[in-house]
């Protein structure tokens, strides 16, 4: 390319990095949070229903499942941590020479897996949410453990 | 002093292989005062760019014991005590010895338009006076104009060292040099390379640009001031800005 | 392309450091290594976890993944998580320009931004070797 040209290249990193930068902050937020739910529950007592047990355990899992403000928060980190994750996958495989055409079907594929498993996420924690309401609302049930 | 040199001769050696000199060590003597001492006294067939010998001209850019330096600039006893290993500037293909080809640097440069753009094409051909510029609308630029374009942060980012694409430290630095400028009014087209998939967003702030820089550029700061430009653009932030004109001063 | 030159790229090992580089470039690798092991966990992280759904809870009590060495990997995890988060936040201070301090003259001995953020660095350090004790006294059983 000589001087005076200018190409028509392709556009929209600037939106993609600006959105990777702000799900990134927004992540360390949800994920702080998560981490300490899991972690340190039993310092914190942050959403451990039954300190006596583990954070993870079957009935505090089930209790934070039956959430309905953990479970949008979880279905929000997930579509966060999806497309700053894969984002970053992305500019490192882009980094390393590509041809176009190849570049182009990175994207796609990479689009392609952060919806499937987004989609699947949400139908987990959604059904997940559903089953735990229920079960909180008929303590009679049984409760199927692992 | 012993200097481990990559050769690298086109047509007889089929890959770059290292050669060992004795040079006598003097004091205040460059790394490119015993490349001419091997020239002169040892093997002439040895090939290397320089001119100025004084940091001006960037032609003697080459890794001096692993980090890219200029050789003028480099005093031996600075670097090593008894074993300098010189080899040419990597990320650029090799024409000979230790001269690097640097044409794809240059064309990636010439990329960003790196010249005062404006829309009066009229006055840009036949100026009819001087265009005003404060001491604090220099300042904006001025840092980014002292690049001697030697090719030493190109050699010494990761990002060039893997993608053939990516524009590079010093055509970034020449971008802002020139958005920064009060006479430009290129930013916008300049935008359209700088914020592509090969622009300003494949760097990540390694920072060895700055710290092999020989002349104070600081391109990693350019880098990051210009993605806050194309955020701020892109976020509907960014200040608009006339070319600044003839008369009187163009405040920002 | 002259056929006779010679390729001369560092390739990967540029990533990886070819020489005697800065604090910021290992920073730099270790950031992209966490990252993508956080990604690959993700991927893991989403499918047994969906599991609950059919009451399976792997995780727990002398499940699959209540084994030592599993619980060093989840350590693996969390200080992925602190350096990658902590560093990340560096970086979007530094990559958005708030970090790197004003174009100024180059007078010799140079200063650059390297030098402007570094504090920012070594603050950001900190606190993540702070997240690491106190997850390491969780999974070391020290606290519940």
């Amino acid at each position: 390319m000589r001087e005076g040209e200018m190409k028509q290249v392709e556009g929209g990193e600037t939106a993609y990095w600006t959105w990777h930068m702000a799900a990134g902050v927004a992540i360390f937020a949800l994920l702080g949070l998560h981490m300490t739910t899991m972690h340190l529950g039993g310092l914190t007592g942050l959403f451990v229903a039954y300190p006596t047990e583990q954070a993870v355990s079957p009935a505090n899992s089930h209790t934070r499942d039956a959430s309905l403000f953990l479970t949008v928060v979880y279905i929000l980190l997930l579509g966060l941590a999806l497309y700053h994750g894969l984002y970053g996958l992305r500019t490192m495989l882009f980094e390393l020479t590509l041809k176009p055409a190849t570049e182009q079907a990175v994207t796609t594929a990479l689009v392609v897996v952060g919806l499937l498993l987004l989609g699947f996420g949400t139908w987990a924690a959604v059904a997940a949410h559903q089953g735990a309401a229920y079960h909180i609302a008929s303590p009679e049930a049984v409760y199927v453990g692992g | 002093m012993t200097f481990h040199i990559l050769r690298y001769t086109p047509g007889k050696d089929t890959k770059p292989c290292i050669t060992a000199y004795q040079v006598p060590l003097k004091l205040g003597m460059t790394v490119l005062d015993g490349l001419y001492y091997i020239k002169e006294n040892l093997d002439p067939s040895l090939a290397w760019r320089s001119s100025c010998r004084m940091g001006v001209c960037g032609s003697c850019g080459m890794l001096v014991n692993g980090l890219p330096r200029l050789a003028c600039n480099t005093q031996i006893k600075e670097v090593a005590d008894t074993r300098v290993a010189l080899g040419p500037l990597p990320n650029f293909d090799i024409i000979r010895d230790l001269v690097p080809d640097l044409t794809s640097m240059f064309d990636k440069h010439l990329e960003v338009s790196p010249f005062i753009q404006r829309e009066d094409e009229v006055d840009i051909n036949n100026p009819e006076g001087e265009y005003y510029q404060s001491p604090e609308d220099l300042e904006h630029y001025l840092q980014f104009s002292f690049c001697i374009k030697c090719g030493c942060c190109m050699a010494a980012c990761p990002t060039s060292a893997t993608d053939a694409r990516y524009l590079g430290p010093m055509p970034l630095t020449q971008a802002l040099r020139y958005n920064n400028d009060s006479r430009d009014g290129g930013a916008e087209k300049r935008a359209l390379r700088i914020g592509s998939r090969h622009g300003v967003f494949r760097c990540h702030y390694a920072g060895e640009c700055s710290r092999v820089c020989p002349k104070g550029v600081d391109p990693a700061k350019a880098i990051q001031l210009l993605k806050r430009q194309l955020v701020a653009g892109y976020l509907g932030l960014a200040r608009r800005r006339k070319p600044c004109g003839k008369q009187g001063l163009n405040r920002r | 392309m002259n056929e006779k030159h010679y390729p001369n790229s560092l390739g990967i090992w540029g990533w990886l450091g070819g020489g005697r580089w800065g604090l910021e470039r290992y920073a730099y690798v270790l950031h992209r290594l966490t990252g993508l092991g956080l990604v690959v966990y993700l991927l893991m992280h989403v499918f047994v976890t969906a599991l609950r759904v059919k009451g399976i809870y792997l995780w727990t009590d002398g499940r699959f993944f209540d084994r030592p060495a599993f619980r060093v990997g989840e350590f693996l995890v969390f200080a992925a998580f602190a350096y990658h988060a902590l560093n990340g936040l560096r970086l979007v201070l530094v990559e958005l320009g708030l970090a790197v301090g004003r174009p100024l003259e180059p007078v010799y001995p140079y200063k650059s931004s390297i030098g402007v953020q570094r504090p920012l660095f070594i603050a950001m350090m900190a606190l993540a070797a702070l997240l690491l004790l106190a997850g390491g006294a969780e999974f070391l059983g020290l606290v519940k």
